[in-house]
Order: structure tokens, then C-alpha cells, then sequence
């Protein structure tokens, strides 16, 4: 196994999120990826930041895996970089520790894809309003991937939901394997349409 | 008259006492001043009420001063007493030293020999610590830069009155045969100086071990006994004891009381002590300075009324420019300077011992020492007056009322906390604090855990926290919290009650063990109530939900919501809950409570909807209209 994964999942209703049951249900199965369900772990937010950081530094792929509220993250996951990330750790002069490991996100949004835009009513893309992260993992000296969007979970068939579980796990494993380089995926709005272009 | 026996004497002390000391407080005199003229006008010049045994009281009342200096030490910390080595050391040193050189030299300028002269300037050279601690506490004055630089003053000189005691005999005029005869009670006088000094040593580290590992057990066996006559005698016996010792070894009672208080001052019975010794001090230097007003030898005064009167004048103007000099200095500031100055003007208490010691030593003739003693009586009789002086007219016109910047050091606690009860509520709580940085003042009724706490090195206190001087004394005046951690009911009530009435100041937090403990408590007026078993309670059943698979931080959100609605649903019961039922109603309606208390927590749970987490009603409506919103999913 050349490379490790974590993924940091975070929803605070989780028991009542029908996609992302589906999605993460064989997650904790598959060798070299660690499953960190952050509110699980965490129901009073008392973030064990050394702990957080030893997992950060053993993976090489971090996936902030979690529902798109208010077009950012649930709040543990801000709680989490606020923590964490530390200056001289993190970033700053002393600060390289996350140093070309790569940083991406599997997002689930309730509304569908057409709403991202200049003319939809969400106005931005994703790509527009993750640049915080996008952001934040350059300070950190992460490298950027676009990340993995479901759309549409209101309405979206379960069918569909397995279509996208067995997508992202191929994914995964590809990258495991080492058979992936993510640096191709750089550049593009999200790495559905690299992985399926026949989805777009 | 005046052989009316013990009780007659009492009467008239008492009498006067109650008389004159309400009334110089009311004119704004302070009560040494009401004190000294109370013993003027009972004692044999004026009224005639009092005689020859004054002087029998004064030295009885002088045990007043010994136990001043004890509770002065027990304030005192080791540590504390380290870093006024300076003002005590330099301070007092060079006080004591100037003001002999300069009245030795008076002395040998009006024709005295140089001998007599020395002693009569060492013996002036002293203050009068009872006068001017009294004054100076009465007053609110300890704290201040000039308080507390003529408590290290006075220190100093209640050291050196050993030196003097032993330079007194070598000054002697004629090798006469009553030298020794003073000194005859004394174990050591046969001993040399260095044997003594070593016998001293050895005393005073015999008091520190015994102190260690005798006095506190034998307090801890007294406690347990629960009976409070039986701790006082035992304090009052400690205070005794010592002052006899010291006695014993040629060392100032006061000076030996003071050592003891420093050294006991560390001791969980410390408040305790304080408590106890407190009254009588109190009494007794009263009576002391009721003694010294009627000694005043008014006849001596009257026929030679010139010569006294130059005699005080030149011993206060002496003495008060040498202080002011001195304050000067060290750095203190003009008002501070002024009250130092002021407050140690005058001769003291030691002057007595120091000048009829001196005259059966032939060192000072009994004319001379005669006039001098009654000298020393009217500059303490005037010292109240000057220091009023100074207070009202000198300060207020020199007006520039130089606060003290910097926080002082307080001779009493000063944590911001008191934790009563130190037992499984009050332990971990403190532990919480001090974890934190916060230092309570413990106190705790048992004195077997007090022992306990103590040898895991905690502060923890003895005493009763529901007594006002012992909330008093563990520094209720100043702290801003009291946590009730005490797991008798009833002793918790008393507290609360104590604590209300005369510490305003003080938040109270309360723990209660049952559920009409917490309606008792509410009913206090008080909302930080905290029942012992609650919390664990609530943590066991959201353990329980969390093993049967629910996720835990809805489990952590749910256990708060349950927590606030029960401590609502608690205030709403406590107001309509009346005492005076009897018990088995009072159970009926508690099951009652419950059951209401339990229904409304289900009717909660179903209106329980996860705000914007919860996204099933929007899956639904969003199926049937097409409608999507945005950030959900």
C-alpha cells in the first residue's frame, strides 16, 4: 500500500442523512483509508488537537467529507482548522508539517448542480465558494483538489447514490494503489467530470 | 476600697471600660485614648477607685500584649515575615541605634554619667507596641507603606530588648549584689553568653518541630472532642505555656508569642486559634492600657509639672524627627512618612520593665527613673491625640493623600474563594480551581480529613464556617465567592444564613444532597444550587443511550436539553413549595413533580426536530413541489 487516506466526516445528523449513509457505509472497510467521524468523536467539540495532528501527518490524502451548509462546512469542521492547524505546525516559518500532502472535499448539497452559477439562484460555484479552503490549504503548503460534489440529495434515487459510492471508492483505491496522480485533477471544478465525463 | 475582692475590681475595670470607650469613639478619639483615660480617672490621683494594685493588673493586662503578638504571628507566614526582613532589619535597626546615640547623648549633656545615660537612651529608644498596633488597626492603618514599616519597627524592637536586658547589668555604676536577683528566675543565668544563645536556638527549634508534630495532633484530639470551651483553653494554654518558656530563657514573652504565631501560622488550626485568642486579647490590652492611665503618677506630674513637660516634649520631638528622617530615607512618602512618624513618637510599655530593672542594677537612680516612667505614661497618653492630629489637621492641609499604588501584602488571607466543606463535592471543585490558578481557602469540620488534606498539601482550615468570626477570619470581607460544599443540611443552612447576614459581598454557590435540600436552598434566595447526584446521573443514562447505538452528540444535545428543562421545571416547583406540609405529603407531590417533570420531557422530545441538520421534512416537500433550497442535503 503506497498511500494512506483520512477522511475527517463530519455531520451532526447523521442518522437521518440518507446519501451519506450510503456513501461512507464501506468507507471503514477498505485498508488504508481511516474514518474519522469528527461529531462521533467529538459531541462536545473538545477537539484533541495533538491526537488530530499525529492522524494529519500519518495520511497523504485528507478529505473533509460532509453536507454543504450555509455554502460552507458544519461547524466542527471550522472548530477542527481552527484548532489544529496550528501556527508552527501547521503553517508559519516552523510550520511544515502538512507540507505536499493533498487536501480535498466530498460535498453533498441538497440543491442541484444548475444552481451554482452566476444565473442559478446560488449565484457562485463551488469552486467560487470553497476558495476559503482552497486558500487555507495553501497557506498550509497542501496541494489543492477539486472536490467530489453529490448534488441534488433531496431528490436524487438511491440508485444513483450507489452509482456515486462505487465511483468514490474506485477512486480511493486507485489512489492507494498509487495508480493516481492527483495532480492531474488540479485545475478543474470538481473531479466528477475527470472521473465520469460521461455524467456532464 | 479597693480590697473589695476580684469581683469589685472586675466591676470598676469593666465599668470604666464600657464608660469611657463608647464615648472617645464618639468623639472620634479611638479606644487606647478612652482606655488611658478611663485608668486615669479610676486610679488613685483622680478618683481613687483603683490603687496600688494597678500595677499588679498592668502586669497581668501585659499578657494582653503577648497575645497581640501571638495572633500578629499567626497572620504572619514564614515566608512573609522573610521579606520584611528589610524594613525590620534596616528600618528598626537603625530607629532603635540613632535614637539611643542621640538621647545617650542629651543625657551625658545634661550632666549624667555616660552609663545611666545609655541606659536611658536605649530604654527610650523604644515604642509602645500595644498602643500603636491597636491604633493603627483601629484605624485601618496596617496596610499602608507607614503601618507596616512601624510594625517592622516595633519587631525589631521587641528583639532588642534581649540585647538590652543583658547590656543592662554590664552598665552597672558599682559591682552591686542585687544585679543578679532580677535575672534569678531565669534558668540561665549561670549559663555563658554563647551557652545561652545555643539554649535559645534550641528552644526555638524544639517549638518549631513540636509545632510540627505534637501541636497539631493534639489539636486534632481536642477537635474531635467537639467541644469549643475545651479548644479555647487548649489555645489559651498554648499562649501561656510559651510566654512561661520564654520567660524561662530570658527572652521577651512577646517576642516568643510572636515566634510561636509565625510558626504556628501555617497550621490547619490557624483560623481556629485566631478565633479564639481574638476576645481575650481584646479585653486585656484594654485592661493594660486602663493599668498604664492609672499608674500615671499624677502626684509627680503636679509637683514637677515644668520638668515632665520638657521631658515629653523633648523625647516626642526627639524621637519623631529621628522617624521622620528615617521614613525619609527609606523611600516612603510624605503621608506615610508623617503617620510612621507620628504613630512611634513616644516611649513604651518596655520602658517600666527596662527602668526598674535598671535600678536594681544600680544602674539608674530611683529619682531619675521615677520621673522618666511618668515622662513615658503622658507621651503614650498624648501618642493617641498626635496621631488624631495628624489624621485631621496635618494630613488633610499637607493634603497630597498618596494612595498606596502598589497591592500590600495582607496579613490575612486573601483568596478570592472559600470552599466550606472539603470533603467528595468540595475536593474535586477545589482541585478544579486550583487547576486553574484560583486558590480557595478551605474549611472543613472534621478533623481527621483535615489531617488528611493536609499531608497531600493542601490549605485546608478547621473550623465551623457557619461562626461569622470564623468566615471572618478566613477572609469573608474580601472574597467575592462562598461554595456550601458541606454535606450536612443543616450545617449547609447555617452557613448560607452566617454568610447572608453579614457578608453581603459574598456570591454564594451551594450544594444539595436531596431534593427538599434544593428547595430549602432555592428558598435561601439562592439560584447556583447544585445537586451532588444529578450530573452523574444524566451522564450515566446518555452512557446508556450512546452503548445502544445513538450517536453521541445528539445524545450530548439531548442530555442538556434535559438538564435545562429539569432546572426550570425545579425553580417553577420551588415556589409553590410549601415547608409546612407534612412529610408524606410532601413525597406525594415530589412522585407528582416526576411524573410531570417526565411527561414534559417526552412532549419535548417529540417537538424535537434538529433545526437545520434535519433534513427529512425538506426530502418529503421537496419531492412533491420540485422546490429545492440550497443548503441542505
Amino acid at each position: 500500500m503506497e498511500n494512506k487516506i483520512l477522511i475527517l466526516f463530519a455531520h451532526p445528523a447523521f442518522e437521518k442523512s440518507r446519501v451519506n449513509r450510503t456513501l461512507t457505509k464501506n468507507l471503514h472497510k477498505i485498508e488504508g483509508i481511516t474514518f474519522h467521524d469528527l461529531y462521533e468523536a467529538y459531541p462536545d467539540f473538545d477537539i484533541d488537537i495533538k491526537k488530530e495532528q499525529q492522524l494529519l501527518a500519518t495520511h497523504d490524502l485528507i478529505v473533509f467529507h460532509h453536507p454543504f451548509y450555509w455554502y460552507s462546512s458544519p461547524s466542527i469542521i471550522k472548530e477542527y482548522l481552527d484548532l489544529v492547524l496550528e501556527h508552527g505546525w501547521a503553517y508559519g516559518h516552523e510550520g511544515h508539517a502538512l507540507e505536499g500532502k493533498y487536501l480535498m472535499h466530498v460535498i453533498t448539497t441538497g440543491a442541484k448542480e444548475e444552481t451554482y452559477c452566476a444565473q442559478g439562484r446560488n449565484h457562485y460555484t463551488i469552486e467560487q465558494l470553497l476558495t476559503p479552503m482552497e486558500q487555507t490549504a495553501s497557506m498550509c503548503n497542501l496541494n489543492y483538489i477539486p472536490p467530489y460534489m453529490v448534488y441534488g440529495s433531496f431528490s436524487i434515487e438511491q440508485q444513483k447514490i450507489e452509482e456515486h459510492r462505487k465511483q468514490l471508492e474506485n477512486f480511493y483505491l486507485d489512489f492507494l494503489n498509487g495508480n493516481l496522480n492527483l495532480k492531474n485533477f488540479q485545475g478543474e471544478c470538481d473531479i466528477n467530470t475527470v472521473l465520469n465525463p460521461k455524467t456532464k | 476600697m479597693h480590697d473589695g475582692g476580684f469581683l469589685y475590681q472586675a466591676f470598676i475595670y469593666l465599668t470604666a471600660a464600657v464608660i469611657s470607650v463608647p464615648v472617645a469613639k464618639r468623639l472620634g478619639l479611638g479606644s487606647v485614648l478612652g482606655y488611658l483615660l478611663a485608668g486615669i480617672i479610676i486610679g488613685p490621683f483622680v478618683l481613687g477607685l483603683v490603687g496600688e494594685e494597678g500595677q499588679d493588673v498592668m502586669h497581668f493586662a501585659e499578657f494582653g500584649v503577648v497575645m497581640m503578638l501571638f495572633l500578629i504571628g499567626l497572620e504572619l507566614e514564614p515566608a512573609l515575615l522573610w521579606r520584611l526582613r528589610v524594613p525590620i532589619l534596616g528600618v528598626g535597626g537603625s530607629q532603635v541605634g540613632i535614637t539611643t546615640i542621640v538621647i545617650t547623648i542629651i543625657g551625658i549633656a545634661i550632666g549624667l554619667d555616660w552609663r545611666p545615660a545609655l541606659a536611658i537612651g536605649l530604654t527610650m529608644a523604644l515604642s509602645s507596641t500595644a498602643l500603636v498596633m491597636q491604633s493603627l488597626n483601629e484605624r485601618g492603618l496596617m496596610k499602608t507603606e507607614g503601618g507596616r514599616n512601624a510594625f517592622s519597627v516595633l519587631l525589631f524592637q521587641d528583639i532588642a530588648v534581649i540585647p538590652i536586658l543583658a547590656i543592662l547589668p554590664i552598665l552597672a555604676q558599682n559591682t552591686g549584689s542585687s544585679a543578679i536577683e532580677a535575672h534569678s528566675v531565669t534558668w540561665l543565668h549561670m549559663v555563658p553568653l554563647w551557652g545561652r544563645t545555643l539554649i535559645v536556638i534550641g528552644i526555638f527549634g524544639s517549638i518549631v518541630i513540636a509545632g510540627r508534630y505534637l501541636i497539631t495532633p493534639i489539636f486534632r484530639i481536642i477537635a474531635r472532642t467537639r467541644l469549643t470551651e475545651i479548644f479555647t483553653a487548649a489555645a489559651l494554654l498554648l499562649v501561656i505555656a510559651i510566654s512561661l518558656l520564654m520567660m524561662k530563657i530570658g527572652v521577651s514573652p512577646a517576642l516568643g508569642a510572636f515566634l510561636a504565631g509565625v510558626l504556628l501560622a501555617q497550621s490547619e488550626y490557624r483560623h481556629e486559634l485566631e478565633t479564639n485568642i481574638m476576645p481575650f486579647k481584646g479585653l486585656l490590652l484594654g485592661l493594660f492600657f486602663i493599668a498604664v492611665g492609672a499608674s500615671l503618677d499624677l502626684h509627680l506630674v503636679a509637683n514637677r509639672p515644668g520638668l515632665i513637660l520638657e521631658l515629653v516634649g523633648l523625647l516626642i520631638i526627639v524621637k519623631f524627627f529621628i522617624l521622620f528622617g528615617i521614613a525619609k530615607i527609606f523611600g516612603l512618602k510624605l503621608d506615610n512618612s508623617l503617620l510612621f512618624a507620628f504613630s512611634l513618637a513616644q516611649g513604651g510599655e518596655f520602658a517600666f520593665v527596662l527602668f526598674s530593672y535598671a535600678i536594681q542594677n544600680n544602674v539608674v537612680q530611683r529619682e531619675i527613673a521615677d520621673i522618666l516612667i511618668a515622662s513615658v505614661v503622658v507621651s503614650m497618653a498624648i501618642t493617641p491625640l498626635l496621631m488624631l492630629i495628624n489624621e485631621k489637621l496635618i494630613q488633610p492641609r499637607f493634603g497630597t493623600k498618596e494612595k498606596d499604588e502598589k497591592p500590600q501584602d495582607d496579613f490575612r488571607e486573601t483568596n478570592r474563594v472559600i470552599i466550606a466543606g472539603f470533603g467528595r463535592v468540595g475536593s474535586v471543585a477545589g482541585r478544579f480551581l486550583q487547576a486553574n490558578g484560583v486558590n480557595a481557602t478551605y474549611l472543613d469540620l472534621d478533623p481527621d480529613n483535615v489531617d488528611l488534606l493536609r499531608k497531600l498539601g493542601l490549605k485546608v482550615y478547621y473550623g465551623d464556617a457557619s461562626r461569622y468570626d470564623l468566615l471572618e477570619a478566613a477572609g469573608a470581607k474580601n472574597a467575592e465567592l462562598l461554595i456550601v460544599a458541606v454535606d450536612n443540611m443543616d450545617k449547609a443552612a447555617a452557613i448560607i444564613e452566617t454568610a447572608q447576614k453579614h457578608f453581603p459581598n459574598l456570591h454564594i454557590m451551594a450544594r444539595a444532597t436531596g431534593w427538599e435540600n434544593v428547595y430549602d436552598i432555592i428558598g435561601h434566595g439562592i439560584n447556583d444550587v447544585y445537586r451532588e447526584t444529578f450530573d452523574t446521573a444524566i451522564k450515566m443514562g446518555s452512557d446508556a443511550l450512546i452503548k445502544l447505538g445513538h450517536r453521541s452528540f445528539q445524545v450530548t444535545r439531548a442530555a442538556k436539553r434535559f438538564t435545562r428543562h429539569d432546572r426550570e421545571a425545579l425553580f417553577t416547583f420551588a415556589k409553590n413549595h410549601e415547608t409546612d406540609k407534612n412529610q408524606l405529603t410532601q413525597v406525594r407531590e415530589h412522585i407528582k413533580e416526576l411524573e410531570e417533570r417526565i411527561r414534559e420531557e417526552q412532549l419535548n422530545s417529540q417537538k424535537n426536530k434538529d433545526l437545520g441538520w434535519d433534513v427529512t421534512s425538506r426530502i418529503k416537500s421537496s419531492l412533491k413541489n420540485g422546490n429545492q433550497k440550497s443548503d441542505n442535503s
